[in-house]
Parts: C-alpha cells; sequence; structure tokens
C-alpha cells in the first residue's frame, strides 16, 4: 500500500517538474553543450562543409595578445562599472532602509526599482540622446554655467560607463537595501548608547551586516557587465569594442561560429571562476 | 544636530540618484515630442513623428509581434513555472537541492552566451532562426523569474489550511483547486507579468535567434540606431518604456516585492 502510495507521489512531482526542466534543458543546457561541442571544429557542419576537431580556436586566444587585451578590458569595464555603483548605490540604499520612514520609504523603493525593469536597450538609447554633442547636457550646462563648455561625451569610454551603471544600479540598491532592512535598529541604538560614534557603528555593524548583500549585488552587475556587447556598441561607437562585441561579431558578422563558440566559452569559464570565488558569501547572503 | 544633517544630505543623495534614473528617459520622451529631426532646441511641439510612427508598418509588425511573442511566452512560463513551484514547495524528495540550483544558470549566465548557444543548438537540430526559436529562448528565461515569485508566495502559505480541508474529506486535487490555489493566485499573476516584461523587454536572445526582416521590436530598434538616429525611434521608445513601467507597476502590487507588508 505504502509503495502504491510512494509511486503514485513520485508521478505526480515527475508529472509537475518534467515540463519546466525540460525546457529548461533543451533550450539552456543543450545549447551549451552544444557549443562547448562547436568550439573544438575547425568548421560549421552543416551542408558539405569539411570539418575536423581541432583546439586551433583556443588557441587563436592564446596565439595573439588582441583577444586576451579584450578580456582584460572587458573584465576592467565591470569592475569599475561595479565599484562605481557601490559607491554611488550603497549610501542610497541606506538612506532608503534607515533614514526614509513610512509610506513613502516603499514608494521612493518601487521608484528606484522601476527602471530596471522597463527595457535596458531603450534606457541606453535615451543616454545617446542626452549625451551627443550639441545636445540636452551640453545645451543644460552652457544655460546654468557662466562659461562655454563643450561636452561631447558620446562615443567615449564615459559614456559606456554611465550607461552600465544606469542599467545596473538598481541592482545594488536591491540587494544592500534588503540586506540594511534586516539590521536591527536595536543594535545600533546600542552601540549609539554605549557612545560609538557614526564611523565606528557603519565599520563594525553596518557593513558587516550588509555585506552579503552588497557581494551579491556587485556580483549580478559584474557578471552581465563583462559580457555586454550592446552597450558598448551604442554608447562607445569606435572606442566600444571589447570582448563581448568580439563574440557577436562572429556570429551576426564575420560568422566564424567556432571561433564565437571558443570566445564565449572562455567568457563563460571567467564568469564561472567568479561565481564559484562569491559562492561562500552569496551562500551566508541566503540564510 | 549632525543626525539630521547627515539625513538631510542622504535625502539630497537619494534626489540625485532618481534625477539620474528617470532624466533621460524624460528626456527622450521630451524629443519625441519635439519637431526637429536632429533634436534641435528649442523645443517645438509637435505630434508628427508619432503620427509617422501610425504609418510605419515595419515597426507596427516589429510590436505585434514583440506583443505575441510575449503573451505566448507568459502563458507557457506561467503554467509550467506553477506546476515546478508547486512540486519544489511540497514535496520533499532527492535532488531538489539540485533542481533549485539549475535555476540559476539562466539567470546568471550573460545571455550573450545563452544567446548564441541557443543560436548554435537551433541550428544545429534543424528549428534555425525564427519566431519559435525566439519563444523557445524567452520561456527558458522567464521560467526561473515565474518559479521565484510564485515559490515566494508559497512560502507564506499555511500548510494546516490544506490539513483542514483533507480531514473535511477533500481528495488531494480539490485541495490543490480549491485551497492552495487560490492562496498562491496574487503569487501566479505576479509571476506572470514579470514573465511577461522578461519577454516584451529582451533584446540580447532575440537578437541572435530572430530572423533578418521578422524581429522583435527591440531588435528593429538596435538596428535602426546603429544606422542612425529617427524621431520615430524616440516615439516607439517612449510608448514601451510606459508600458513596460506601467505592467511592472502592476506586478509590485500583486508581489510584495517592496519588501515587509
Amino acid at each position: 500500500m505504502s509503495t502504491v502510495l510512494a509511486n503514485q507521489e513520485r508521478l505526480r512531482i515527475f508529472g509537475l517538474l518534467s515540463p519546466a526542466y525540460l525546457w529548461l534543458t533543451v533550450a539552456i543546457f543543450l545549447p551549451l553543450s552544444a557549443m562547448l561541442y562547436f568550439s573544438f571544429l575547425s568548421e560549421v557542419p552543416f551542408g558539405d562543409a569539411e570539418w575536423s576537431h581541432t583546439t586551433e580556436n583556443y588557441e587563436a586566444f592564446f596565439q595573439t595578445s588582441t583577444y586576451a587585451i579584450l578580456l582584460w578590458k572587458s573584465i576592467r569595464l565591470g569592475l569599475i562599472v561595479t565599484l562605481v555603483s557601490v559607491l554611488v548605490g550603497f549610501p542610497c540604499a541606506y538612506v532608503l532602509a534607515k533614514v526614509i520612514k513610512g509610506r513613502s520609504r516603499e514608494a521612493l523603493f518601487l521608484l528606484v526599482i522601476l527602471p530596471f525593469w522597463s527595457n535596458s536597450l531603450v534606457r541606453i538609447f535615451s543616454w545617446a540622446i542626452v549625451l551627443r554633442g550639441n545636445g540636452v547636457l551640453e545645451i543644460g550646462l552652457n544655460a546654468v554655467l557662466p562659461f562655454e563648455v563643450d561636452v561631447n561625451l558620446m562615443f567615449s569610454t564615459p559614456a559606456i560607463v554611465i550607461g552600465l551603471v544606469h542599467s545596473y544600479l538598481p541592482y545594488i540598491i536591491l540587494t544592500s537595501y534588503l540586506a540594511l532592512q534586516a539590521i536591527d535598529d536595536n543594535l545600533i541604538d546600542a552601540a549609539r548608547s554605549m557612545s560609538a560614534n557614526k564611523l565606528t557603528i557603519l565599520w563594525r555593524i553596518i557593513l558587516p551586516l550588509s555585506l552579503p548583500g552588497l557581494l551579491a549585488g556587485a556580483v549580478l552587475i559584474f557578471v552581465p557587465v563583462v559580457g555586454s556587447f550592446m552597450e558598448p556598441r551604442i554608447l562607445g561607437g569606435r572606442v566600444g569594442t571589447y570582448f563581448g562585441t568580439v563574440i557577436e561579431d562572429q556570429f551576426v558578422a564575420v560568422y566564424n561560429w567556432p571561433l564565437g563558440a571558443a570566445l564565449s566559452f572562455i567568457l563563460l569559464a571567467v564568469v564561472l571562476l567568479i561565481l564559484a570565488v562569491a559562492s561562500p558569501v552569496l551562500r551566508r547572503a541566503q540564510t | 544636530m549632525s543626525g539630521t544633517f547627515l539625513a538631510r544630505l542622504g535625502k539630497l543623495w537619494l534626489a540625485l540618484i532618481l534625477f539620474f534614473l528617470y532624466a533621460p528617459i524624460f528626456v527622450m520622451a521630451f524629443m519625441s515630442f519635439n519637431a526637429s529631426q536632429y533634436y534641435q532646441l528649442p523645443f517645438e511641439f509637435s505630434l508628427k513623428w508619432y503620427e509617422k510612427l501610425a504609418g510605419n508598418t515595419e515597426i507596427i509588425d516589429a510590436a505585434t509581434r514583440s506583443v505575441g511573442i510575449a503573451i505566448i511566452t507568459t502563458i507557457i512560463a506561467t503554467i509550467l513555472g506553477t506546476a515546478a513551484s508547486v512540486a519544489l514547495f511540497r514535496f520533499e524528495f532527492r535532488g531538489k537541492r539540485f533542481l533549485q540550483v539549475m535555476l540559476f544558470p539562466p539567470i546568471a549566465i550573460p545571455w550573450l552566451i545563452t544567446g548564441t548557444a541557443m543560436l548554435i543548438f537551433f541550428f544545429g537540430i534543424g528549428l534555425g532562426r525564427g519566431t519559435p526559436s525566439v519563444i523557445i529562448g524567452h520561456v527558458a528565461l522567464a521560467l526561473p523569474y515565474v518559479i521565484v515569485v510564485v515559490s515566494a508566495r508559497l512560502a507564506t502559505f499555511d500548510a494546516t489550511l490544506e490539513e483542514a480541508a483533507r480531514s473535511m474529506g477533500a481528495d488531494g486535487w480539490t485541495v490543490t483547486r480549491r485551497v492552495t490555489l487560490p492562496w498562491i493566485s496574487s503569487g501566479i499573476i505576479a509571476g506572470a507579468l514579470f514573465a511577461f516584461a522578461v519577454s516584451f523587454d529582451q533584446f540580447v536572445v532575440s537578437y541572435f535567434l530572430s530572423e533578418p526582416g521578422d524581429s522583435t521590436l527591440p531588435v528593429l530598434i538596435y538596428t535602426s540606431i546603429r544606422k542612425g538616429f529617427t524621431p520615430e525611434i524616440n516615439a516607439i521608445s517612449t510608448i514601451i518604456i510606459v508600458v513596460s513601467m506601467a505592467v511592472m507597476l502592476v506586478a509590485a502590487r500583486f508581489s510584495n516585492f517592496g519588501g515587509e507588508r
């Protein structure tokens, strides 16, 4: 009797879970495996193309320094965008979680998170309108300032950084806010009553307790920025060549899919390495 | 004394952040009503870009296609995701933790990598580019969000309610239909809206999977931007931002996304 029930339950679990996980397998996990296989081919194995197994796509990465330099350029962009977002976003999350009280807090929080859920491409495009020479930023600044300034940030690295920070800032505010909110106010009051000054409270209580949330946000920003290609293309123009744009090119312009697959996998390895390093802290953040 | 000063400074900072987040969007919206093609100031009110938009069949087609794809994605992802959430919540079994971890790759791996991998695989199995491929990809990206949101709602579910229903003679299916599902319905609605937003705003995966001339709205916008600025793109972008923000505002009402409540 009990084995019948157990079997029935097993069937039910299987029935509920398998459609979703089958879908993920077909759309995510099999494609990733296929890409790994492709990265070891000399040619795309469609049609009558001659192809063989090879490691030359990975060798290409090491033979010239071009790819390594671009990968480092992307990693550096990721670090800069993450650092700026943390410095800008953490104080903002603190104000939301600890300074503002009552109903307005929820509304303000929603207002900060809302742009994140709107179209990222469109938001990058909106920066292109603001930053271009003779654009709104230049006209606005010249209207306020007593002297003429020339602001043409378009097609520059700062433009890319501004656009990416704008895209991912809500992430760090969200995760830091959730971590900061969990800190008991009594703890801060207790420290204050024992005459700890503000810096001590920040350094010894607030930062250590919110660190998991802060790091989770940092990883959530760093990973997509390293793989970004649309933002550098639109805001960077000629200076916007990054590891991501090179991968994009292999698939939509050069049509060297095996090389693109190998480069994608190198990027994935970097991402997984970073996630692995961060995972002990992130696991602590969950509990 | 210094406390209130710091508090004021903090609020000023928050105000600056909000300005930073919304100013470019407002500039874009503003410019879509400007007569000049090159965003020249002074501002001269005009609806001509919206009129041009109404006659641009390429953009209208792409918009219709995007909405259609988003609706199909939402339906599939919500049904599959809700079923999976219920199983993950209700039952204890071996490998459950592994299944939960499996939800992270679609979210954590950069879309550039998943998108190109899908392109390779779908070509490999003979499906190639096109709307079916785009939908398969979108559902996979939306599923984890649905599962996370519905699971969060399920976590607040009081299991004694089910026991009570069962003790009064309701069978498993009736309990699910009459007790569990009504309780998590707000979570399901929120999950569905998230799925819609994920699909409707998705650019990267659609970019690699959609066929040229048969593309979704974000892909069309990207190719138009790269060809040069057009104020019609401004107008359609403004409409997109308004639509997706409205969807998310509704979603926020259904999930307690804002934290404690």
